[in-house]
């Protein structure tokens, strides 16, 4: 703003300048614990009210969820059912992240087929695919391998895109140094692109993460016998408020858990400013 | 110039030679019918159903749900957006608030809200403005810290009303990135009321397609199915052409 402060042709112009004078607030860590403690305080007051308010016939309020939570911790079926959705999970995690990761790199090192194929999958990504899941369930049958293959059409796009855009964002100069080091190809990817694109791929993992829950949960949902989304679904049918609102203040906990342990993680690995 | 048509045509190379490979595979017997059905029976199907107006009331009822849910999400999200861009503090609450919302699959509230409203079109509404009033919110927000403070200076400097300079300044550099969130929102509210209509509802085209995969209906359900996912494709395909144009325009000036 030097230029600015010569001569004031406008009178608005001390205003601006005194605009730009004040600092920008310093995160204050105090105030801004006491206000996640508000915002916290906000939610619970939310939820009892919507909870005494509809006299627990939709939603049951926070200290008895909290009560019946422990008491269902303790049950043997509540773990049967939390292994069920966890082992399909982490299954169509894991194959979103192999197959994503493959098909991202090769997309973004083939610029051709890069191209061809980003709308492709970019159109994928914003279609309903529950539409799609009775095809999934008359492919692969009622049961695991349906609700895996589900999360995996959910997960699979995201993490895919995300490691394109990264590989193809890469500056040329990583990639002269490769060719100039005589590099192998094993050891380009290893040594420079991973490493360059790390947090473009985390921040894909992270999507990736949160859809094949989706997909998974989508799944249970629609017909299955088993895991966390079934005793949802399964609840509400037989009116027991209190079974239903604990599945989905577990699923809520984890997944903002997750979410957050993968955000730091991500700003953990981000290249420091030089 | 030559790459890109190159480009675009063996996108087009490679989705026609799929469907003609599923066609044959089904034709052939190698995939049973009782699990898929040829791609031009489903087309055929789809005519049929639009055709003889069995569909109708569906349609209408889909739609005017997701129409709804998603012009609700647009003002709900542009209006809390915009408050929240004027205050830091509670910005900094918000923030992290937004950053993990999509994170949780919104769609297991779904059962909940059909308890707290009923069956009806209230649930699907409430799910559809869940899933898309957030995106129009980051996008708010990420539009309004776009705009340079230059453009605001000027606008002091031209002393222009408030009514003006959101109309000439604010709006008009903001819009780029707000298009972004109204894109997601338009997907996103499809996606749930759809869902919510699949999962647990008695109307809607969600529920006619999985109406038909109970009554073992495959030639209904694929026609239904390619209907919804031709309408999906179409309508983000329209607002993605529309925003390369509105790009196109400002990069001329």
């Amino acid at each position: 703003m030097g230029g600015a402060t010569g001569a004031a042709p406008f009178e608005g112009m001390s205003d601006l300048l005194l605009e730009d004078a004040q600092p920008r607030p310093t995160p204050r860590r105090r105030v801004r614990a006491f206000d996640t403690f508000l915002l916290v305080l906000t939610v619970l007051a939310l939820w009892q009210t919507i909870g005494s308010w509809t006299k627990g016939v939709a939603v049951s309020p926070p200290w008895q969820t909290l009560v019946y939570l422990s008491g269902l911790f303790r049950t043997w079926m509540f773990w049967d059912h939390a292994a069920a959705t966890l082992a399909a999970f982490l299954l169509a995690f894991l194959l979103s992240a192999l197959f994503g990761l493959a098909l991202g790199l090769w997309f973004g090192v083939r610029r051709f087929a890069g191209d061809v194929a980003e709308p492709l999958l970019a159109g994928f990504y914003t279609i309903p695919k529950v539409t799609l899941y009775p095809v999934v369930l008359l492919i692969f049958g009622l049961g695991l391998s349906a609700k895996i293959a589900f999360g995996v059409m959910h997960g699979l796009v995201p993490i895919t895109l995300f490691t394109l855009g990264a590989v193809r964002n890469l500056s040329p100069v990583l990639i002269r140094t490769a060719k100039v080091l005589h590099l192998s190809s094993g050891r380009t990817i290893l040594w420079i692109l991973v490493p360059a694109c790390l947090g473009d791929i985390l921040n894909g993992l992270r999507i990736g993460f949160s859809l094949s829950l989706l997909g998974v949960l989508i799944g249970e949902m629609f017909s299955s016998q088993r895991g966390l989304g079934f005793l949802l679904v399964n609840g509400m049918a037989q009116h027991n408020v209190p079974l239903s609102t604990a599945i989905v203040t577990v699923i809520v906990v984890v997944a903002i858990a997750a979410n957050t342990a993968m955000l730091r993680l991500g700003r953990w690995t981000a290249p420091r400013p030089a | 110039m030559k790459r890109r048509h190159a480009i675009v045509f063996v996108r087009i190379a490679v989705l026609a030679g799929s469907i003609i490979f599923l066609e044959v595979c089904c034709r052939a017997g190698i995939i049973d019918p009782l699990t898929v059905i040829p791609p031009s029976e489903m087309f055929a199907s789809m005519i049929d159903r639009v055709g003889s107006g069995e569909m109708n009331a569906s349609i209408m009822s889909t739609f005017s749900t997701i129409v709804f849910a998603f012009v609700l999400a647009i003002g709900f999200g542009i209006l809390a957006g915009a408050l929240i861009h004027r205050s830091p503090r509670l910005r900094d609450v918000v923030d992290p608030l937004l950053a993990s919302y999509y994170s949780v699959p919104t769609f297991i509230f779904y059962p909940l809200l059909v308890a707290l409203l009923g069956l009806g079109k209230a649930p699907l509404v409430v799910l559809g403005v869940l899933s898309a009033a957030p995106a129009v919110m980051i996008s708010t927000l990420s539009g309004l810290d776009g705009i340079s403070p230059v453009l605001i200076k000027l606008a002091r400097v031209h002393r222009l009303s408030p009514a003006r300079t959101f109309s000439w300044i604010v709006l008009p550099a903001a819009l780029p990135r707000l298009f972004t969130g109204l894109k997601l929102a338009l997907s996103y509210a499809l996606i749930g009321v759809i869902a919510g209509e699949f999962i647990l509802s008695g109307t809607g085209l969600g529920y006619d397609i999985s109406f038909a995969y109970q009554s073992f209906d495959n030639r209904a359900m694929y026609g239904t199915m390619l209907f919804v996912l031709s309408i999906a494709v179409i309508s983000n395909g329209f607002l993605y052409a529309w925003e390369g144009r509105l790009a196109r325009r400002r990069s001329r000036g």
